[in-house]
């Protein structure tokens, strides 16, 4: 089996001057790292003092940070996105199940759905869902509701409505993916154990597609952060729009844009730290299990297995 | 001896490609049959098609009482429901080559999942039974551990356990050795030779020509999709009559 001839055990002597066991080892040097730290912190500094001495008013900035309409208008934008998302969260599991079903009319639905909303943008679906009232003057459910659409479809409701079912047309062909990357040996081995095809979806692959899905599912909470300012134009209060008016009236144009700026990029820091926990929490029982660091820590990260 | 598995005359293709040629078998309740072949005889689709994981293109399996996935009406067979099928799988224990278990469900989680879901017992006396199972396939240990923080002798033991918790009238066993590292086939060998003590009804695909030959009551050869010897042990294994079979063994066993 082996070629060799030889496997020494002991080092031979032959090579008397090789170093001991315990000889103490340098690391690599990596200049390239810190000739590129010098150049960044170099241009960081550049562009701080060029925006610090460019013609903003930081004073107004700071005055505007916690101004009442804006914090207001970032709980708006908050309650927005949550409500758009849960929704897009929602009919994309519906319609992304939909999409894996046997039944071909099931099938063909969802299709319909992701090629009308994933395939217009997202901005005149915001705007038809204001005036859907056109279309449609009164809202009638018979037993359950009949009032005129304008009543109904309030600007709020109009954006969730129209970031919600937007978002839900993606995440349907996210979760398809996720449904059909699930391990087919595992749906089997449900299938043997007698479990339904209902059980097997719930118990089996919906929890796995879950975590297969969870950083486009992040990747969706931040982007729903940032298009709820799209509601701005259909006179929805919510941050941007907030803004606006502000400006409108005290000429502070870049000061409140760069206001809803560092909103907007605390907003998304939050989400990519808590996605950061989630999808460690739902880690567990992976492959090499050993839970990733936060990046924040600055440790060294292993490469990926 | 009653009869527990019961195949006629089942076919199977791949779009042009037969792979199982009309195969007819019978095992009876407390028999350890091993299925034994090359590799792209059709064994793992036969084993598949009783437990109708595939469904056959003509032909049945009656297993335990009744047809797989059809029930005889007015001269027809007809279609059963799924949740009736598999009301029919359960009775069929499956252990796979790889394993198959859940990854995110801890080998406890993995071995009560299906008698407290389709069974419906109590978490308690799922877990109680499950002790005992994982205990007797040597995993009690490991109850907590999933998956991936196993070895394959031991993930493959889990499987069992997790096939044997649903109390079945006969196991399938698909290569379940073929996936593991040498030193960790006796491990595995060893469980399923108790459960051979035990009575168990056992239909084994496996290359492991001796514990064919020292567990099996009855062993049979397929070749190409068609079985081409089927026999005591001592005489297929040893003294073959069908041509083919003879290269097969010699092959194997060299
Ligand atoms: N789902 C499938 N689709 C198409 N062809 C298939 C499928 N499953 C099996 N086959 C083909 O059927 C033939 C028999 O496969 P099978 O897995 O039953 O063989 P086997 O005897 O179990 O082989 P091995 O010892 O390698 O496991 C092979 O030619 C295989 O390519
Ligand atoms: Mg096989």
């Amino acid at each position: 089996m082996s070629t060799l001839q030889n496997p020494s055990p002991a080092p031979s002597p032959h090579f008397p001057d090789l170093p001991r066991a315990d000889t103490p080892k340098r690391q690599l040097a990596h200049p390239g790292r810190w000739i590129s730290a010098v150049i960044g912190l170099a241009l960081l500094a550049l562009l701080v003092r060029a925006f610090a001495m460019g013609q903003i008013r930081w004073d107004v900035v700071g005055q505007f940070l916690t101004a009442r309409v804006i914090i207001v208008g970032f709980g708006w934008t908050l309650l927005i996105s949550a409500c758009a998302l849960a929704l897009g969260v929602v009919l994309g599991f519906a319609f992304g199940i939909m999409r894996t079903a046997a039944n071909p009319t099931l099938r063909l639905a969802a299709w319909l759905y992701v090629w009308i909303f994933r395939g217009t943008p997202v901005l005149l679906q915001l705007l038809i869902w204001f005036n859907i009232g056109l279309v449609f003057p009164r809202l009638y459910i018979p037993g359950l509701i009949d009032e005129r659409m304008v009543d109904v479809i309030t600007p709020f409701v109009a954006a969730v409505l129209g970031l919600g079912v937007n978002e839900g047309s993606y995440l349907t062909e996210v979760v398809r993916g996720g449904i059909g990357s699930v391990d087919r040996g595992q749906v089997e081995a449900a299938h043997t154990l007698g479990m339904t095809p209902g059980q097997t979806m719930r118990r089996i692959v919906l929890p796995q597609t879950l975590r297969l899905i969870l950083p486009a599912l992040g990747n969706s909470a931040v982007g729903m952060l940032k298009f709820s300012s799209l509601a701005a134009t259909i006179a929805m209060g919510e941050m941007l729009n907030a803004a606006q008016r502000i400006y409108f009236i005290n000429g502070a144009v870049i000061e409140l844009l760069f206001v809803c700026a560092i909103w907007y990029l605390a907003g998304t820091t939050m989400l990519s730290i808590g996605q950061f926990y989630l999808e460690r929490h739902f880690g567990r029982g992976a492959a090499g299990s050993e839970p990733r660091k936060p990046w924040f820590r600055m440790r060294p990260r292993r490469a990926a297995v | 001896m009653s009869l527990a598995v019961k195949a006629v005359g089942v076919r199977k293709s791949f779009g042009s490609h037969e792979v199982l040629k009309g195969l007819d078998l019978e095992v009876a309740y407390g028999e350890v049959l091993c299925i034994l072949g090359p590799s792209g005889s059709g064994k793992s689709t036969f084993l598949r098609c009783i437990n109708h994981l595939e469904v056959p293109n003509s032909g049945y399996v009656w297993v335990d009482g009744s047809i797989m996935g059809y029930e005889p009406r007015g001269g027809v067979l007809q279609e059963l429901p799924v949740a009736r099928l598999r009301a029919q799988q359960r009775r069929l224990g499956m252990v796979f080559q790889h394993f198959n278990l859940f990854a995110y469900r801890t080998v406890l989680g993995n071995v009560i999942e299906g008698p407290m879901v389709v069974r419906g017992l109590r978490r308690a006396e799922a877990e109680a039974r499950a002790m005992q199972l994982l205990d007797q396939v040597g995993m009690a240990g490991r109850a907590s551990s999933y998956p991936a923080q196993l070895s394959g002798g031991q993930k493959q033991r889990v499987a069992i356990a997790r096939a044997l918790a649903m109390e079945p009238s006969v196991m399938l066993f698909d290569e379940p050795t073929s996936a593991l590292d040498p030193e960790l086939v006796g491990e595995v060998l060893e469980v399923m030779r108790g459960l051979a003590k035990g009575g168990t009804t056992m239909i084994v695909v496996t290359h492991e020509i001796g514990f064919a030959r020292e567990v099996a009551d009855r062993v049979l050869v397929m070749i190409d999709g068609e079985i081409r010897e089927t026999g005591k042990p001592e005489q297929v294994l040893s003294e073959p009559r069908d041509p083919r079979v003879r290269t097969f063994l010699s092959r194997a066993l060299s």
